[in-house]
């Protein structure tokens, strides 16, 4: 079926576009773009009238989610994932191998796109782990590992146990054309921390993980990818000192990229001490630091130095989280709040217009990855998300579609939303507060 | 304190809050309420029969999961003072061994209806926790790393009780400033009260940022003591020796510990404090503890006073009607 969506702002950075454009779905490809495209062209489909604030662009892509399937069904399942992804309005996720057994190798990854697969909402690409076992002793089967699906190797929740086994895993995933993602932290120096170490953790007597615990392992891993000639992404970046280790990195020509989560460039420490003292959903890995540190986040994301914004998707149960701060896991939901936080923040924050935004949203966790969409260049694959970007959302816990409802922005109010989410020519999530004449459709 | 806002803010007789999870929640006036009470609460102690009805029929359950002699001792006697019905629950008999959570332990707790719960905590919070979750009212006896309310309070009573004011003081604290919740509670309450806090330690034991709470940090003891009218020593543990933040504690007594010579420094009129339990020749030696600027016995004293008087007024009790 053809579908025709008229009357949106087209914002596609990758083509250079941004304005008045009409886009034409057909089997499931963009077919084509242009400037008042006659409805006739939909030869009989459907016609989507949208208002002119709204705005059209590449689908949105989460490069780092952690969907707990298998072993942690209770968390979250690739198919409560999904659903939760097309609620925020990405139309991919890219997941993280910490499952159990961990993914690393082609069965479990086999695993999980089975079970996309019969979800059938947003695309899931599989991480696959860097060390067998995650053990960070010897490589996993990662030319397996490739031919099954993974997209990229990573031992996030842990850092790669040694810069001799980064190195090996970049020289080796480098025949694959497979980014090393790297969870940056120092051991050591993390210890048994469980907050920003600083004056809040100092004050309510927290045993605290240093910022430069990430951009030590950071600088490790950019002098290792300058010397093979490989490429690391920095994952969930979180400190001062780790943005000046990537823009060194950068500006000596390494393939380095960076990705930031929502809470890293919106909240600080201060949240462990108010609205709710030692409330474990501000309790994440890495931790929220200070001023200093997420107005570098946002400086990152201004200046281009930022690739990324990815959400870390960590979801946990109710009962693991209400417990002793020390004693809870770390990590928050985040794929249905990054769309209102991105766009309220950053956008009309003034920090960076829409069409950076799709850039560190879509385009670039495409090309970093190397999976098709980041483009609504004629013939990719219908991947679209569209934006209400003046259209306000409370964030109610209650209310989220993933199976897990650790935020800390509960209460909070943001302006821009999801509107819908196209995947491949299929729309798979209406926000039902948006007006649009637009309904999601069955598998 | 600037003399006008002394005259506007009018004297607290009671607590705002059904808690005591720490100084931090305390305002000045608060505090001199709970010093002035247990004034009343100590004359209590003082009598032949050490005991009034204030809590009769009033159920206390001290819910520690953390050893402790000398702190749980202090609470009971001070409840059976006050004529409260007590419970101790221990971490050893208790179901926690079985898996269960502070949460679930706490909620069980509270259906058998206690009029208050006096926690003691491994971890830093855990009081703020059950405070969301509990009606009854709870008396933070420790957390973590976090606070120790009740001893700063019984410390600030010594204080005063020797130099009949804690404003203007200059208050040396010496030990393990990183580990400690007795310096957290006792930094916020000398800082309210406005002394002159100076705190000590090797600056592998001093926690980032610590500075911001309003003290001068120093790692030369003889700074931090010189013309200071208190000095306050904090337990060293054996294990963070073993954790390499020290190399031995031979070396940490060789430059932290408190002896004579190093007292001369400080006012003629030094006092000595220690929270216990102590460690002789590692953070103190004999001389001093045993010495005649030493108050360390008259604090426990105080301790038991001084959680008469949080139990009494967290309980609705009126500062008058304290000693009928």
């Amino acid at each position: 079926m053809k579908r025709l969506l008229k009357g949106a702002r087209v914002v596609d950075p990758a083509n250079g576009r941004d304005g008045a454009f009409d886009v034409l779905i057909d089997g499931g490809v963009i077919a084509k773009v242009g400037k008042n495209l006659p409805a006739s062209l939909a030869d009989g489909g459907q016609v989507v009238s949208l208002p002119a604030s709204f705005v059209v662009c590449p689908g949105f892509i989460d490069m780092h989610v952690h969907l707990r399937e298998p072993g942690q069904e209770h968390k979250e399942t690739v198919a409560t994932g999904v659903a939760s992804a097309v609620a925020g309005g990405f139309t991919a996720v890219a997941c993280m191998p910490n499952t159990s057994p961990v993914n690393d190798n082609a069965g479990v990854t086999e695993l999980i796109l089975k079970k996309a697969a019969d979800a059938n909402l947003a695309r899931v690409y599989p991480i696959g782990a860097v060390s067998r076992g995650q053990k960070g002793e010897s490589l996993a089967d990662i030319a397996e590992l490739k031919a099954a699906g993974c997209v990229a190797i990573t031992d996030d929740g842990h850092p790669v146990s040694t810069a001799l086994l980064a190195r090996r895993a970049m020289e080796y995933a480098s025949m694959f054309n497979m980014p090393l993602i790297e969870h940056c932290e120092d051991p050591s120096l993390k210890g048994d921390g469980v907050a920003h170490e600083g004056p809040m953790a100092a004050s309510l007597g927290l045993k605290g993980i240093p910022g430069i615990a990430e951009a030590i392992t950071a600088g490790r891993d950019i002098l290792v990818a300058e010397m093979v000639g490989g490429h690391v992404h920095v994952a969930h970046m979180s400190a001062w000192t780790t943005l000046e280790a990537v823009r060194q990195g950068k500006s000596r020509g390494v393939k380095v990229t960076c990705e930031v989560a929502p809470h890293h460039f919106t909240l600080t420490d201060a949240m462990l001490n108010a609205p709710v003292p030692y409330d474990t959903n501000t309790k994440m890995n890495p931790p929220l630091r200070e001023a200093r540190d997420r107005d570098a986040m946002l400086e990152g994301i201004r200046d281009g130095s930022v690739d990324v914004i990815a959400t870390d998707h960590a979801p946990h149960h109710a009962d693991e989280k209400n417990v002793e701060f020390d004693r809870a896991p770390f990590g928050i939901v985040g794929l249905e709040t990054a769309i209102p936080i991105a766009m309220q923040t950053l956008v009309h924050g003034g920090v960076i217009g829409l069409s950076r935004l799709v850039e560190l949203m879509s385009v670039n966790p495409a090309r970093i990855i190397n999976v098709p969409g980041g483009s609504l260049s004629e013939g990719q694959p219908a991947d679209i998300t569209i934006l209400a970007p003046d259209q306000s959302v409370t964030i109610d816990r209650t209310a989220l579609v993933s199976k897990s409802k650790n935020t800390p922005y509960h209460g909070h109010t943001f302006r821009g939303v999801a509107a819908a989410t196209i995947v491949g020519g299929r729309v798979v999530f209406v926000n039902n507060a948006s007006g649009l004449a637009l309904a999601a459709e069955g598998r | 304190m600037d003399a006008s806002t002394t005259e506007v803010a009018l004297p607290a007789t009671s607590l705002r809050s059904k808690d005591l999870l720490g100084i931090a929640e305390l305002t000045p006036e608060e505090i001199l309420l709970i010093l002035d009470t247990t004034e009343a609460m100590k004359e209590i102690s003082q009598r032949q029969i050490k005991k009034v009805p204030a809590l009769r029929g009033r159920t206390v359950v001290n819910l520690f999961f953390e050893a402790s002699t000398r702190t749980r001792t202090s609470f009971e006697i001070a409840e059976k003072r006050l004529s409260a019905d007590t419970l101790g629950v221990a971490v050893a008999s208790s179901s926690v061994v079985k898996g269960e959570t502070l949460v679930d332990t706490a909620k069980n707790i509270e259906a058998m209806g206690p009029s208050m719960i006096v926690l003691r905590h491994p971890s830093s919070g855990a009081p703020h926790l059950l405070s969301r979750l509990c009606k009854s009212p709870i008396i933070n006896a420790g957390d973590g790393l976090h606070e120790h309310p009740t001893q700063a309070l019984l410390d600030a009573f010594t204080i005063r009780e020797r130099k009949g004011r804690i404003a203007g003081l200059k208050v040396a604290i010496v030990g393990d400033l990183l580990h400690s919740r007795v310096l957290r509670s006792n930094v916020l309450l000398l800082t309210k009260l406005g002394a002159e806090v100076w705190v000590c330690g090797p600056p592998t034991l001093i926690p980032m940022g610590l500075e911001r709470m309003g003290v001068h940090t120093t790692s030369s003891i003889d700074a931090a003591v010189d013309g200071a009218d208190v000095v306050m020593m904090l337990r060293i543990q054996l294990e963070r020796m073993e954790g390499g933040f020290f190399p031995s504690l031979r070396e940490y007594f060789r430059v932290f510990g408190m002896t004579d010579a190093r007292l001369r420094r400080a006012k003629p009129d030094v006092i000595v404090m220690h929270p216990g339990p102590i460690n002789r020749g590692v953070e103190i030696s004999s001389e001093v503890a045993d010495g005649p600027y030493s108050v360390i016995l008259d604090q426990v004293a105080n301790g038991v006073a001084a959680r008469m008087a949080v139990l009494y007024l967290l309980a609705g009790g009126v500062p008058d009607e304290a000693t009928a």
